[in-house]
């Protein structure tokens, strides 16, 4: 089945194939990028325009990499010098950038739906790289390529996305991703920032740590989003360590060969304790580099190139 | 002003418990039993074979912008639309630019409407000061300028003790507070209902419990000091079942319910279309069944549409920027025989009822009735006419509307207000 979409908006519109594809030309693209030479000429003569309206260090920074490996040049958008500042309507911005004959666009923006509305302005292809508390469909893919290295097939795997479901785009991406891959999905947390609402996407909702990470072969931690977040959601940081915190006693129900991911930035300390982010159980850094190979499989398939090719051409 | 006679429609009038064929005869402006057969030769006569004919539409929650947003919607324009829909009284909201907190404001309004508008329209004024909820307006002199009502609409008066104190002061003047019941500290942010959908979307949910405390509030206020409440586009199925109770132990409490509560769901909200973006917001199959059962046995009072004009730039933005609200006056009708007769098997003449009688009953206007003597305010509608409503083609200064596009069924065909044709055939009838 050839991949024709143009834009990567969601994963939950993607099928599982659509996502074998992508973990497969990202497969392909990380074996090239552990050659001495790391960059194809695949989108060379292209422009990609990272319009990045809220902060962000590694997701920037990844998809800058990834679009320079397959030699496409990139220009970024900077949200605190631009003229969004000045009042700037997000159609326009996004017009002007069209204008000036980019080829493709990667938004992130604060404003969940954001990359849906631009797909619907624009004749380029968008990608998105967040929105809002909506999704963040790169991310999810990284991750579940990431757990799929270690685990095999995620069918009927036991993953625990752990720490702030409400507000977080990392894990509705993820919940989706791994409910259309079979695995077995719960959700942990304070119960103000893991609402039940989310059974709705076919995860499990609970509040008791010890039992969600009895014979789990992943756990997910999120970061606490101090900035997105009213007092009224947990009373202190240290409450929530204390509580909800990756320990190493904590770490011992998991299951043995369990994995410990986390989508940065880390919280040292409060979602997870030092030793555990830098143990040997943590995969933190192996999702980073895995960021790259699969960003530029998504930019390669939305430039409309089929996911054969780059497999073919590495063999 | 030539007599009107018109012949052979199916009349509806709820006031007088009338559903049967027959001429209406229209003399001076006013409604009248017969004409003297002089002038029966010289009446204008109207064909209303086909049509129902019932009191004008009377439309007690109405945005026209008037002073300040003119590139909204003015009061010419608002009061087209609202002919064009069948109504013809109105009551506008006080949350212009600047806001309608004092006579001047008041009178500034009354004489736009008597230089530009085409149906009757009744300003309400302020709470409280800037609607800043902090403090009471000079709602005496509104009262004396002529306001029919006082609301924050769009802003709900946050502290109990003034509102308490609103209500006991107006109840003075017999002037109904109107109250949009939202608590403002469990919605901040909210753009859209929370349940199932705002975790989907990923957008901040409004939950209903936020409307249902102020509901309660006001009606343990209204029970406290006496003073006539007036629930404004209740939304959450709970907030229904609130009023039931409290109306069965003699609460004066009144409510409304918007037709697009009655029509449409959250679920719209799927691709972010910002024309589905209002306050209160869409709610759950469940919440709209509920509101269409406190119509149906009087829990909720009336209808009204909460048009809320706002131009092609405030919607055409990221979902949370975008603005709340969609116009409504000239596709009230048609969704709520839509959705409250076809679908929810309400009589005819009951949506009559909820469109006419009730709402100037809530506010004590002068409308609503076909009565001998009364004011000549007649809607003329096809219950049955299937038409493409074209939003930009409309009569409101606006077009953000979730109906846009679409096939709808029923349609008003011709609007008297005072006796005079001001909407036939499609057009605003000139001079």
């Amino acid at each position: 089945m050839p991949w024709t979409r143009k834009h990567l908006l969601t994963i939950e519109e993607l099928s599982v194939a659509e996502i074998g594809q992508v973990h497969a030309t990202a497969a392909a693209f990380k074996a090239i990028l552990k050659r001495s030479v790391k960059k194809v000429p695949v989108l060379r003569g292209k422009t990609i325009v990272n319009l990045f309206l809220e902060p962000s260090t590694r997701t920037r920074m990844a998809f800058e990499m990834a679009a320079k490996r397959l030699s496409a040049d990139v220009v970024a958008f900077d949200a605190a010098s631009s003229s969004t500042q000045k009042g700037e309507s997000l159609r326009d911005t996004a017009q002007n950038i069209q204008a000036l004959n980019a080829d493709m666009i990667v938004i992130r923006h604060s404003a969940a739906g954001s990359p849906l509305y631009l797909s619907k302005i624009l004749d380029i292809p968008v990608i998105n790289a967040g929105d809002g508390s909506h999704e963040h469909p790169t991310q999810g893919l990284l991750d579940t390529f990431t757990m799929i290295e270690h685990l095999g097939s995620l069918r009927g795997r036991k993953v625990v996305i752990l720490g702030d479901i409400l507000f977080s785009r990392v894990a509705r991406s993820n919940i989706h991703a791994l409910v259309k891959l079979g695995a077995a999905v719960t959700l942990v947390g304070p119960a103000t920032l893991v609402p039940h609402g989310f059974t709705a996407l076919g995860a499990e909702v609970s509040h008791d740590l010890k039992s969600a990470l009895a014979d789990a072969d992943v756990v997910m931690l999120l970061r606490i989003q101090h900035e997105r977040q009213s007092h009224a959601h947990f009373p202190s940081v240290g409450e929530y360590t204390g509580m909800f915190g990756l320990n190493r006693t904590r770490a011992a129900w998991l299951n043995p060969g369990a994995i410990i991911m986390h989508p940065g930035p880390i919280n040292r300390g409060v979602e997870i304790d030092s030793d555990l982010a830098d143990g040997t159980r943590s995969v933190i850094l192996e999702q980073v580099a895995n960021g790259i190979a699969v960003r530029m499989a998504v930019l390669y398939l939305c430039a409309g190139h089929q996911p054969e090719h780059v497999i073919s051409s590495t063999r | 002003m030539p007599a009107l006679w018109i012949t052979g429609a199916r009349i509806i009038d709820p006031a007088a418990g009338r559903d049967s064929v027959g001429d209406l005869f229209i003399r001076d402006g006013r409604m009248a039993a017969s004409l003297p057969a002089a002038e029966r030769r010289r009446a204008r006569r109207i064909a209303g074979r086909g049509l129902v004919a019932c009191p004008g539409l009377v439309d007690i929650h109405v945005h026209f912008r008037e002073p300040g947003q003119t590139n909204k919607e003015t009061i010419a324009t608002g009061t087209r639309a609202a002919a064009a829909g069948g109504f013809t009284t109105v009551v506008c909201m006080p949350n212009t630019s600047p806001p309608a907190d004092n006579a001047g404001t008041i009178q500034f309004i009354r004489d736009a409407v008597r230089r530009d508008a085409v149906v009757k329209v009744h300003p309400t004024g302020c709470i409280t000061v800037g609607r800043q909820g902090q403090a009471l307006a000079p709602i005496g002199s509104l009262k004396r300028a002529g306001v029919v009502a006082i609301t924050d609409d769009g802003d709900c008066v946050q502290s109990n003790e003034l509102m308490r104190r609103a209500v006991e002061y107006a109840k003075m003047f017999d002037l109904p507070v109107m109250d949009h019941c939202q608590d403002m500290s469990m919605t901040q942010g909210a753009v859209m209902n929370e349940g199932v959908v705002s975790t989907r979307l990923g957008l901040r949910g409004w939950p209903n419990a936020a409307e249902d405390l102020i509901v309660a509030r006001n009606v343990i206020l209204s029970t406290h000091t006496g003073a006539h409440i007036h629930l404004q586009h209740i939304s959450s199925r709970h907030s229904v079942g609130i009023l039931r109770e409290a109306k069965g132990r003699g609460v004066k409490i009144t409510a409304e319910a918007t037709p697009h509560h009655i029509a449409l769901t959250d679920a719209a909200l799927a691709s972010y279309d910002t024309n589905f973006k209002m306050n209160p917001p869409l709610r759950t199959e469940e919440d709209r069944r509920a509101i269409i059962a406190g119509l149906r046995d009087g829990t909720l009072d009336c209808i009204a549409t909460d048009h809320a004009p706002h131009t092609g730039d405030d919607k055409d933005r990221e979902f949370d920027h975008a603005a709340n609200g969609i116009t409504g006056l000239e596709t009230a009708l048609a969704v709520c025989l839509g959705a409250l007769v076809r679908e929810g098997r309400f009589k005819l003449p009951l949506l009559v009822d909820l469109m006419t009688r009730r709402p100037a009953r809530i506010l004590g206007l002068d409308a609503g009735t076909l009565a001998d003597g009364s004011p000549a305010d007649i809607c003329l509608f096809d219950p049955g006419e299937k038409w493409r409503y074209d939003a930009k083609a409309g009569q409101s200064k606006s077009a953000n509307s979730p109906w846009h596009g679409q096939t709808l069924t029923g349609r008003a065909k011709l609007t008297i207000v005072d006796g005079r044709v001001i909407f036939a055939d499609g057009r605003i009838a000139s001079g």
